[in-house]
């Protein structure tokens, strides 16, 4: 795994702590469910998976 | 009260997490069954030896690019023929008709060497808003065989990130950026590089140490791609592919052209394996319109009909490079110009050098797959011997 890669893995992880964050915080349901939504494909690539 | 809020903020909270778990569970696990699909192959008859791409360079062992070597050996006197298929996994065709080479055919004469998943890697993801199948089954006597589906480009979890513009090496010229990840723009790789440019470097070793003298390298077109239905050439090659272009025409019924190599598009087959090695590279276009911008809904059976009534519209209007109607372009037909063209080249370059002849048993022509189907030439694993199945 190259440096690029773990950099750009640590950089998805932290953009998906803010989603994370940000959909604790809202109040608003529609504000929650497109940060779900917008997550997954995050959590895809820090999985390996997509 | 504000309890109570809270409560049904935390449960609205809690359902939609969960959803959106239900979303990743989902996706996530498609998406790991596609990666990690065992496609079986029954060694045939013809089958003398396997070995790994690592075999040839060290840096593509245990990668994901490791990928079966088989070979086919008459144990005769002959030249040795490599038939590259997967090269771009997306075309079908192009990787079934190695499956059929290495599950059917037997050398008499000279050598065979097959891959059939030239970039293992792309055959493991799909296109990104493609909305392609996970893979696609071909319908056999004994049941179904499955096959991933796979992308024209490494998939971005073996090879990330991809550069503002690629530029091939060593002619430096500059090339679309994702094409860092085709394997048929890398040719002829570099050791030091990127892994499908490792994965490119280390057939160039194996052509080098097997004294491959032709290479073919099987693909697939879309209907609006003006290469199409032609085999493309280096110059070495010409009069060789010239005459089975011709050959194929007059006695096979299907409509094969021919074309040069351009001298200045560089890190695909048909350039760089001539200009690097002593090999012949030819490279084959049949037409896949599940490739086609134009295209309607993206499906297995598109895929395998090759129907699709937006192409044919498409045609209607003078925007194709190749004929389509409502028949479309069914899988065996495109199968079976391949094992034609395969089986054509052996039969010419034997003419032509009967001092290093190829000559090899049970490769179907075009009719007879058109005929029986391409099923029919896929083996059972579960009939077979244990130690005669490997997974690709």
């Amino acid at each position: 795994m190259t440096i690029v890669t773990i950099l750009y893995l640590g950089l998805a992880a932290y953009a998906a702590f803010f989603m994370i964050y940000n959909f604790v915080k809202s109040k608003k349901w529609e504000e929650e469910a497109l940060y779900v939504i917008v997550l997954i494909p995050f959590l895809l690539r820090i999985f390996g998976l997509k | 009260m504000s309890s109570t809020i809270d409560r049904t903020v935390i449960a609205r909270k809690l359902i939609i997490a969960a959803i959106g778990l239900v979303l990743l569970v989902s996706s996530g696990v498609s998406f790991y069954r596609s990666r990690h699909l065992k496609e079986p192959v029954v060694l045939g008859p013809g089958v003398t030896g396997v070995s790994r791409l690592g075999d040839y360079f060290a840096d593509i062992k245990g990668s994901v690019n490791d990928s079966n070597i088989y070979f086919l050996d008459s144990k005769q006197p002959g030249a040795t023929i490599l038939v590259l298929g997967g090269s771009h996994p997306e075309e079908p065709a192009g990787r079934i008709v190695p499956w059929m080479l290495v599950e059917n055919a037997v050398m008499t004469k000279g050598r065979l060497i097959v891959a059939l998943s030239t970039n293992r890697s792309a055959t493991t993801s799909t296109r990104p808003s493609g909305a392609y199948p996970p893979d696609f089954s071909i319908p056999t006597a004994w049941g179904e065989q499955t096959f991933r589906m796979g992308d024209r480009w490494s998939n971005p979890l073996d090879q990330w990130p991809d550069p503002e513009v690629y530029i091939h090496y060593p002619s430096g010229q500059y090339l679309a950026y994702v094409d860092i990840r085709n394997v048929n723009r890398t040719w002829p790789g570099r050791p030091n590089g990127t892994l499908t440019e490792k994965t490119a470097y280390a057939f160039m070793r194996l052509i080098e140490q097997e004294h491959v003298d032709i290479v073919v390298d099987l693909h697939e077109a879309e209907l609006q791609y003006p290469v199409i239905s032609t085999i493309v050439t280096h110059q070495r090659g010409r009069d060789l592919a010239a005459m089975v272009s011709m050959t194929l025409t007059d006695l096979d019924g299907f409509k094969i052209g021919c074309e040069f190599s351009p001298k200045n598009l560089h890190g695909l087959s048909h350039r760089e394996i001539g200009d690097f090695s002593p090999a012949i590279s030819l490279l084959f276009e049949t037409p896949e319109p599940f490739l086609d911008a134009t295209r309607g809904k993206t499906t297995t059976e598109q895929l395998l009909t090759g129907k699709d009534e937006f192409v044919v519209k498409a045609g209607q209007h003078g925007l194709l490079y190749e004929k389509i109607d409502e028949k479309g372009w069914p899988i065996a037909v495109r199968v079976g110009r391949h094992t034609s063209s395969v089986a054509q080249v052996m039969q010419t370059w034997t003419e032509d050098h009967p001092d290093e002849p190829i000559e090899a048993l049970n490769i179907p022509r075009y009719r007879e797959v058109i005929q029986h189907g391409v099923g029919y030439y896929l083996r059972d694993p579960s009939k077979g011997p244990a130690a005669r199945v490997v997974y690709e």
